[in-house]
């Protein structure tokens, strides 16, 4: 539905956006994820038609970006970062001139504003000033404006920043109702936000696709990479360090805590096994006595902070 | 057959892109209490300039209130327009108004056209001197009519040349001042025009705002006055559209 082919864009000398090539089907949630200034809302930017690339193309269904942007923007429904909305306007009168801006008919409008003031939670600022509302609420007037006409597709900014921690569900909620039905490209920071939603993550650095895979692909791969932490009563570091180092699996391992008898440690794992059972019985055969012992949640946030530090 | 059938499609969708954008700019002029507070200034302060030697005069014209009006717009009109860009780009909005189905030109001539129809109600009222005047004496009507049609050239042409000054910057005065740098510039014209060497007078006569205004204010309307202004707003809002793509 979504192609980008070699989608370069530079801001002077700057290259944000560096040769980005996908391909979004029908009824994925894409999450684009990556570090600030990745590139994230320029590819968003540049998709929505409110900016040019310097070389590279998007098609959407048939239409192209450069000779059919009215058409596209027709297609899309877009929230850009922190929803900068006509901050005079009453929300009311905002939804309605998005509608009459989007060739909705009068009654059919009034219908749709109903169902959105019902779905994104602001009924009960329908007639404030949008310059008066919080910054959550904002929020959500942006995401009716997005989604106002139905589209296709709709394309998140950041969708939220900004909200509290019960907003945050219900908006994650409703992007996967939508998403049912529609296709949903979003962009966010937040790794548990992609992890909850998405079913296809995108990660982005320095303009460049650093991964581009489903999400339980993505997780799976996190899950080779993970760290156990312990914590040993009457132990020495260089003697146990030399013991587990044996241990198949084991990447590396780390002081962090040596006071009061009690050593704690960290150990670097790559491998898909489980291999906490081999610890066990390593630290058994020893004195020490074992105090604590954790596998630390393997999470996409390994996976990101590799794959964006490495570059 | 079909070609002209999506031709004319094309033809509406870009008459309801001008319009929506147009409904938008008008309506955001009188939500806030400054649009009310410019025109009473407006007329608060040319309605004095102008009754304070009306009486002394003994003549039933509106020309000494069409010689000030020129001046008047070069910094009326810039106030108006200074909004229309700058405070869009200011708080984001921009981005919204760009990323709906709308184009360009929709966008600058439905903005134009919010600033030129605030400029023409706040003129409006101007219509009640004269006709107090058409009582008090015999109003020349030739001169009166063609002034407000002159005024209304003459506003298109200062609006256009504001939305240009508008989208150059995110600051609404820095907006304000290149508009009325530009439109100043235009009027002093033809008020330094003596200064001028004798060969060059009619060319330079020709650039100014003042003289054109003039020639129509007198009642007659010659295509070249009206080429003239028409000119000022292609330039002006193609030079805006030229923003706007270098923006993107």
């Amino acid at each position: 539905m979504i192609s980008i082919q070699d989608l370069t864009k530079y801001y002077g000398s700057n290259c944000a956006v560096d040769h980005i090539n996908m391909e979004i089907s029908k009824g994925e949630i894409v999450g684009l994820l990556g570090p600030n200034g990745a590139g994230k809302t320029t590819t968003l930017r540049i998709l929505t038609c409110y900016m040019k690339p310097t070389s590279g193309d998007i098609t959407v269904k048939d239409y192209n970006i450069h000779e059919n942007p009215i058409e596209i923007k027709n297609m899309i429904g877009y929230l850009p970062e922190s929803a900068p909305l006509y901050h005079q306007m009453m929300t009311y009168d905002y939804l309605q001139l998005v509608g009459d801006i989007r060739n909705i008919p009068p009654d059919e409008r009034e219908k749709r504003i109903e169902e959105l003031a019902d779905l994104c939670g602001i009924r009960e600022i329908m007639h404030k000033n949008i310059n008066e509302l919080s910054k959550g609420y904002k929020q959500r007037v942006g995401l009716a404006h997005a989604m106002m006409s139905d589209p296709e597709i709709l394309v998140l900014d950041e969708p939220t920043s900004g909200l509290d921690p019960n907003q945050i569900i219900e908006v994650r909620e409703i992007i996967k109702e939508i998403g049912k039905t529609k296709t949903i490209l979003f962009s966010t920071h937040i790794l548990s936000e992609a992890e909850a939603t998405c079913n296809r993550i995108v990660i982005i650095n320095q303009g460049k696709i650093v991964a581009d895979k489903p999400t339980e692909i993505l997780l799976q791969t996190a899950n080779v990479d993970y760290s156990l932490s312990m914590t040993l009563m009457n132990a020495d570091f260089p003697s146990i360090s030399s013991k587990i180092r044996g241990i198949e699996g084991v990447s590396d391992i780390k002081e962090v805590k040596n006071e009061n008898n009690s050593l704690s440690l960290q150990i670097f794992c790559n491998t898909h096994k489980d291999i906490r059972e081999d610890i066990y019985k390593t630290i058994k055969s020893t004195d020490s006595i074992l105090l604590e012992f954790t596998r630390e949640s393997a999470s996409l946030e390994n996976v990101f902070r590799k794959l964006t530090k490495e570059n | 057959m079909a070609d002209t059938k999506q031709f004319d499609l094309k033809q509406i969708f870009k008459i309801r892109g001008i319009l929506q954008v147009f409904k938008k700019d008008f309506k955001t002029y009188f939500v806030s209490p400054i649009a009310y507070i410019v025109i009473s200034i407006f007329l608060i302060i040319i309605g004095y300039l102008f009754f304070s030697t009306f009486f002394l005069k003994n003549q039933a014209s509106m020309r000494d209130f069409f010689t000030m009006l020129p001046l008047f717009f070069c910094f009326l009109i810039p106030a108006i327009t200074m909004q229309l860009f700058s405070e869009e780009i200011n708080i984001g909005s921009y981005e919204i108004l760009l990323t709906m189905p709308v184009s360009f030109i929709d966008i600058i001539i439905g903005k134009f056209l919010a600033s030129l129809a605030f400029t023409v109600i706040t003129i409006l009222p101007s219509i009640v001197y004269a006709v107090t005047i058409g009582f008090l004496g015999k109003l020349d009507m030739g001169p009166t009519i063609g002034g407000y049609i002159g005024a209304i050239f003459m506003a298109s042409a200062f609006c256009s040349i504001g939305l240009f000054a508008s989208s150059l910057t995110r600051s609404q005065i820095v907006a304000f001042i290149i508009g009325v740098a530009i439109c100043f510039l235009l009027w002093l014209i033809n008020q330094i025009v003596y200064f001028i060497p004798q060969p060059f007078t009619n060319v330079v006569q020709y650039l100014g705002v003042d003289y054109h205004f003039k020639n129509i204010s007198r009642g007659i309307i010659d295509t070249r006055d009206i080429i003239y202004f028409l000119t000022i707003n292609f330039i002006a809002m193609y030079a805006t559209k030229l923003v706007m793509e270098e923006k993107k």
